[in-house]
């Protein structure tokens, strides 16, 4: 834990809605090393984005710590705050709704800049906007267009160039390349991979696509409905998962492969409400293994082996 | 080919949208065609003419700015392109019936489901009595796994998946004999997009319904598709079996998409991106429409167009790589 650039303890969201209270983040904790990448899955609703918000307090937490470099960020002020985002910044989905679209790509990207006021002097914030737009592989002639006239993979680098402005070493990538057609996605993937290599970055990458999480990933985190269910490295994830939900999750992956025999569960049902959640385990009324224990007692987070994570009363016993 | 048993055939179809930006050459020369009981899958990225193409199938482009400039739409080697409005009514959703990407979009909020689905029973066979109507409706909820009683909700009372199996339920409503489905799983999560795939496949077999599925998704592909045509750039680039394109892929594009997809069973440390961007289809590349972006491209692909040749039985390819009568993509 010590070496861990960040990590949150025992995080908690919930919102406060007409029918009760929203557990969108409930009692979650996991640290990310430097120069690391976390890949953080599950589908619609599962929390994975408010995690993301929470890590940088774009939201308030309802309870529970996060530390950024042994700092906790819940204690700063909004001066130390502000201090404190110049390291940790975020690129969203869907760059078309996150870009101002009356500002020019230059503009754009300069912002952060601007805003933190790093130079004072014109020409050099000019170099850095240029030398940014290098980086990440955008043609100068670009500079004075807006991002209505770019395409959706040039419209996500002008993203990650102002998520990169102020020199940041941590990233949270929330769904970076779901909305990219795949030959695009490819390219901005790679991109991606680059800059963490010849920045030193450290990632919290956010998507439902387990294929694109498996390849950008050192470890992946798994979660359902609020909760996380297992966090191991990649290969451990793939190759012998623990929990029934990411078995679930993996064998409905639909493989661009007619060669592979694969053993298909599939679960029943929807994900149910997080409004007021059942006691017991979140993933029992759906889980084809589950037993009354499962309905009575909500699984811990326990270490199953070695930086292996997993919430089941039954890991290692079931599906495997 | 035997001729007879070809359900829809499209030959040289060529669509334009006219704008005031210029004319969007949106789908040109297309041929494509599906035998009864057949699924076939239409993959191709953004902007590739996959959801052009099958509009047209069932004449609901937005004509302007559309315009069908030549070609021929054969449904059981009638001419769809020369039906009257009146005569396509009988054949959408009775004959043809299509499901969106976009479950909410084609429910309507203010009937509930069982409503919609009577809708379209009640509008293919007048002489059925409500009750009888009102029965095969539940029959239909059932098939997709919707329980009756819950046939007198509304559409926002249903989640994602259930809302699409509506969808699904009011497409095979009338035993159409052909379904065009446009990316029907892309906005739902895996798991649920596992259950609708697995019920699609169930449905197939059981009514031996055709079926022209739209997908980006190559996996999506492998796993429900019997025959595969990559489309670019407005063309299809090449058609085969799904054998023939996941085992043996011969244009360039088609091994390009393979291989920038991140594969779960392989470790990959980067991925082959193909350089490039699609065209823009009002200023499409002269030649080849690929060849800008294609590693193996030759003088010849920036002058003349290639023609589609056929490599194996039923494995055809346009590109200039291949000629009719050459080893099989070697």
């Amino acid at each position: 834990m010590e070496n861990n650039m960040i990590e949150i303890q025992n995080l908690k969201k919930y919102f406060q809605t007409k029918k009760g209270s929203l557990r969108a983040v409930d009692d979650v904790s996991f640290g990310i090393k430097r120069g690391e990448t976390l890949g953080l899955v599950g589908e619609s609703g599962c929390g994975k984005s408010t995690i993301g918000r929470l890590l940088i307090r774009l939201i308030e937490a309802t309870d529970g710590h996060i530390f950024f470099e042994g700092e906790d960020l819940r204690k700063m002020n909004d001066a130390a705050m502000r201090k404190m985002r110049r390291k940790m910044q975020i690129v969203f989905q869907d760059p078309y709704a996150s870009l101002d679209a009356r500002k020019s790509i230059f503009q754009s990207i300069g912002e952060p800049l601007r805003v933190q006021k790093i130079f004072t002097n014109k020409s050099d914030y000019e170099k850095r906007v240029y030398e940014l737009m290098e980086i990440v592989g955008l043609a100068r002639r670009l500079s004075n267009t807006y991002p209505h006239e770019l395409d959706g993979g040039r419209r996500q680098r002008v993203g990650i160039a102002r998520a990169l402005a102020l020199n940041p070493s941590f990233i949270v990538l929330d769904e970076p390349v779901s909305a990219l057609d795949v030959s695009i996605q490819a390219q901005v993937l790679n991109l991606i991979q680059d800059l963490q290599q010849d920045f030193r970055l450290t990632y919290l990458f956010i998507s439902h696509d387990l294929g694109v999480v498996k390849h950008i990933s050192d470890n992946i985190a798994v979660m359902y409905l609020g909760k996380l269910v297992e966090k191991a490295d990649y290969t451990s994830i793939f190759r012998d998962p623990l929990h029934p939900y990411t078995q679930a999750l993996l064998s409905a992956v639909p493989v661009p492969s007619i060669d592979v025999e694969k053993k298909r569960i599939i679960i029943e049902g929807d994900v149910p409400s997080p409004i007021n959640p059942k006691p017991g385990c979140r993933f029992a009324g759906r889980c084809i293994y589950s037993q009354d224990i499962c309905i009575q007692e909500e699984p811990e987070l326990v270490e199953y082996s070695p930086d292996r994570f997993v919430a089941c009363h039954f890991a290692g016993k079931v599906g495997r | 080919m035997d001729n007879t048993k070809k359900l829809l055939e499209i030959k040289d179809l060529t669509i334009h949208y006219v704008t005031v930006d210029g004319t969007v050459r949106a789908v040109e020369n297309l041929d494509l065609s599906i035998n009864a009981g057949e699924t076939l899958g239409l993959v191709g990225e953004t902007g590739a003419g996959k959801t052009t193409s099958v509009k047209a199938v069932m004449k609901i482009l937005p004509v302007p700015p559309a315009k069908v400039i030549s070609g021929q739409i054969l449904f059981k080697g009638e001419d769809i392109l020369k039906k009257s409005k009146k005569e396509m009514r009988k054949i959408r959703g009775a004959k043809i019936s299509m499901i969106f990407q976009d479950p909410m979009t084609s429910l309507n909020p203010v009937m509930t489901v069982s409503e919609q689905i009577e809708e379209a029973i009640g509008l293919h066979n007048p002489k059925k009595s409500r009750r009888e109507i009102k029965k095969l409706s539940d029959e239909m909820l059932e098939t997709v796994g919707i329980k009756a009683e819950r046939s007198m909700d509304y559409p926002h009372q249903f989640s994602g998946g259930m809302k699409q199996r509506v969808v699904i339920a009011m497409a095979l409503a009338c035993n159409p004999e052909l379904i065009i489905a446009d990316e029907p799983t892309t906005a739902l999560d895996v798991t649920i997009q596992a259950q609708v795939l697995d019920l699609m496949k169930k449905l197939k077999d059981k009514f031996n319904t055709s079926m022209i599925m739209i997908t980006h998704d190559l996996g999506v592909v492998a796993e429900i598709c019997d025959y595969v045509a990559i489309m670019y750039s407005g063309e299809v680039v090449e058609h085969g079996t799904r054998e023939h394109i996941f085992h043996n892929a011969l244009h360039p594009y088609t091994k390009g998409l393979f291989a920038c997809i991140p594969n779960l069973y392989e470790d990959e440390k980067r991925l082959k991106p193909i350089k490039g961007l699609t065209p823009d289809p009002v200023n499409l590349p002269k030649g080849c429409k690929f060849h800008p972006r294609c590693p193996y491209a030759m003088e010849i692909c920036s002058k003349e167009s290639p023609k589609t040749a056929m490599m194996d039985e039923g494995h055809m390819v346009k590109c200039h790589l291949y000629k009719e009568g050459m080893a099989d993509g070697k």
